[in-house]
């Protein structure tokens, strides 16, 4: 069971909905922080770091003896990384997506490709959690191939809970991509629900099982739910608007440890997600 | 001209909250919608759109069923994963491209021996120019599932540059996207202050931590403030420090106060209803000084 928490918009409570409900499960879990250009989920979890890994993409590398500068790799090249006036080709790095297509059209054989390093995998050990963030190098655009490097951790068979990043567009598409099951977080105010119907157009394309996590019930109108209810969307989890957990979170703790009551809602949540998907 | 962007590392700051209210306070400036993503900044300003423009970008492969022979080559090459089998049986199988997973690099469409696959371009989104009662308004929607966001991002910033010459403007205001990637980058790059809208909790400060670095990165003079400082008075205090010795500067700090989902509510301003938090963001305006001729 592959559970992914996504949102259109950003701060609506992916991260406390991924840890908490991580923590609450009690059993082995792998937990997938996919938001790499900025993963929060170590913060709470405070692990022992298991293991570090560089990620890198392929990207061109010309060998100038052989080059006749014919220029045939600068055609070939959607994304304006590699460039010949004539000469011996220019390469941007930033700019290569590592599809490999100036090496295989070379016909000189003169470019052959390079590891570029693009960001981090750790791994961390938090109890019944294993942590696995992706960590995007400041600096770099592309978050979408270290995404696919993280989620090349998913284990068959075992439950995994994956943090995606916010939005609608590719980080997200490459982050909730084979998930059982998603799990929209928002909140019940216009920006919420306006970006709510991006996130559900966005599932819906894609073909996956969905529900809603309302968090800060209070703080807006009944919007939210009426959308939901509307358009038949379950609302699979409720958190209130609560000074205290916002307090919580601000330290960086888990609502499921520091504020017991609120434990339940979480633990109802896994009763209508990861355990319905086991039986 | 000068060129404001807001950002916030960390998503759900308040950045676009923000933003609306600096873009009334501003008097009629030009203000842009870089978070094209989710883009919110036209729920509170209610813009009457003049002009719409498709945004194409880039190329898809698409096969043709008909001439596919199923031979393979452009699954074993595809490097994104986009190919997959389309139907038929072992032997007479046929490919196709998701079009989700296709970053459009066109290697399977030029090694295909039956030259079997289209390489049209993709439509990625719109673009829009709109009226608001705070000057002209440029802003986008990125199409569902879509790529190429930097590319609409710098569309919409140099749209509002231009108009901005138009019609004699001072200002430029962005809304820029979270996270610091690919948008992030387009956004900010080349402008002539950044402000960092963030809050003192642990992930606001590791995510201002990050922002400060890219900024800093592309040299760009840089100013944050805290919004619902008095939420963890000591983080707070904590994270001004750490801007200061990334070398940012302080604007201020905007209290915990219910005006600004208020605001949101009433499709206004946060300046717009007034309030204890309304005062805060007018003292960062002024602090950010980027009207003093005015």
């Amino acid at each position: 069971m592959i559970l992914a928490i996504a949102s259109g918009k950003g701060g609506t409570g992916k991260t406390t909905v991924s840890v908490n409900l991580a923590r609450a499960l009690g059993c082995d879990v792998r937990l997938l922080d996919c938001d790499v250009e900025e993963p929060n989920d170590h913060l709470f979890l405070k692990g022992s770091r298991a293991r570090e890994e560089i990620v890198t993409i392929p990207i061109p590398q010309v060998d100038e003896s052989l080059c006749d500068g014919c220029g045939e790799c600068g055609r070939a090249c959607q994304y304006h990384a590699i460039v010949s006036f004539g000469a011996k080709p220019l390469v941007f790095p930033e700019m290569c997506h590592g599809c490999g297509g100036c090496a295989r059209v070379c016909p000189r054989k003169a470019i052959r490709e390079v590891e570029r390093r693009i960001g981090v995998i750790e791994t961390d050990r938090a109890g019944n959690i294993t942590l696995i963030q992706g960590r995007l190098d400041v600096g770099e655009a592309m978050a979408p191939p270290l995404i696919r490097a993280v989620k090349a951790h998913l284990q068959n068979g075992l439950p995994a809970i994956l943090d995606a990043p916010p939005g609608t567009s590719c980080p997200v598409i490459a982050a909730i991509r084979g998930a059982d099951l998603v799990l929209l977080v928002t909140e019940p105010t216009p920006f919420g629900l306006h970006d709510l119907r991006l996130a559900v157009e966005m599932v819906r394309a894609l073909g996956i099982p969905f529900g809603v996590v309302v968090n800060r019930v209070g703080i807006g109108d009944d919007r939210v739910h009426v959308y939901c209810r509307e358009g038949k969307i379950p609302v699979l989890l409720e958190i209130p608007d609560d000074r205290r957990i916002a307090e919580s979170y601000s330290r960086g703790e888990l609502i499921v440890e520091s504020l017991p009551e609120y434990r339940g809602l979480f633990l109802s949540l896994i009763d209508k997600t990861m355990n319905r998907n086991n039986s | 001209m000068k060129e404001l962007v807001v950002i916030s590392g960390k998503g759900g700051t308040g950045k676009t909250s923000v933003t609306a209210s600096f873009a009334v306070l501003a008097g009629r400036q030009v203000v842009a919608d870089c978070d094209v993503d989710a883009a919110d900044l036209h729920l509170i300003l209610s813009p009457r759109i003049k002009e719409r423009h498709e945004f194409r970008s880039g190329h898809e492969a698409v096969i043709r069923r008909d001439d596919c022979r199923g031979c393979g080559t452009c699954l074993e090459l595809c490097r994104f994963g986009a190919v997959r089998m389309g139907g038929g049986t072992e032997g007479d199988a046929v490919f196709e491209i998701d079009p989700v997973a296709c970053e459009g690099c066109g290697v399977c469409v030029r090694f295909c021996p039956q030259h079997a696959i289209d390489f049209p371009e993709r439509l990625c989104g719109e673009w829009m120019i709109s009226d608001t009662r705070c000057g002209t308004m440029v802003h986008a929607r990125l199409g569902t599932a879509a790529e190429n966001s930097g590319k609409l991002v710098s569309t919409v910033r140099r749209e509002a540059r231009r108009i901005a010459e138009e019609e004699n403007r001072s200002l430029v205001i962005v809304d820029g996207p979270p996270g610091i990637g690919c948008p992030v980058i387009a956004s900010l790059t080349g402008a002539t202050v950044v402000l960092v809208v963030t809050e003192p909790t642990v992930s606001g400060e590791h995510d201002l931590e990050r922002v400060l670095s890219l900024t800093r990165h592309f040299n760009i003079p840089t100013a944050i403030c805290v919004n619902k400082w008095d939420l963890n008075p000591e983080m707070t205090r904590r994270i001004e420090a750490g801007a200061l010795r990334a070398g940012a500067r302080v604007a201020g700090r905007i209290r915990y106060d219910r005006s600004v989902t208020l605001a949101q509510m009433q499709e206004r301003a946060v300046v717009e209803i007034g309030g204890p938090c309304a005062e805060d963001i007018e003292r960062i305006w002024k602090q950010l000084g980027l009207q003093e001729e005015a």
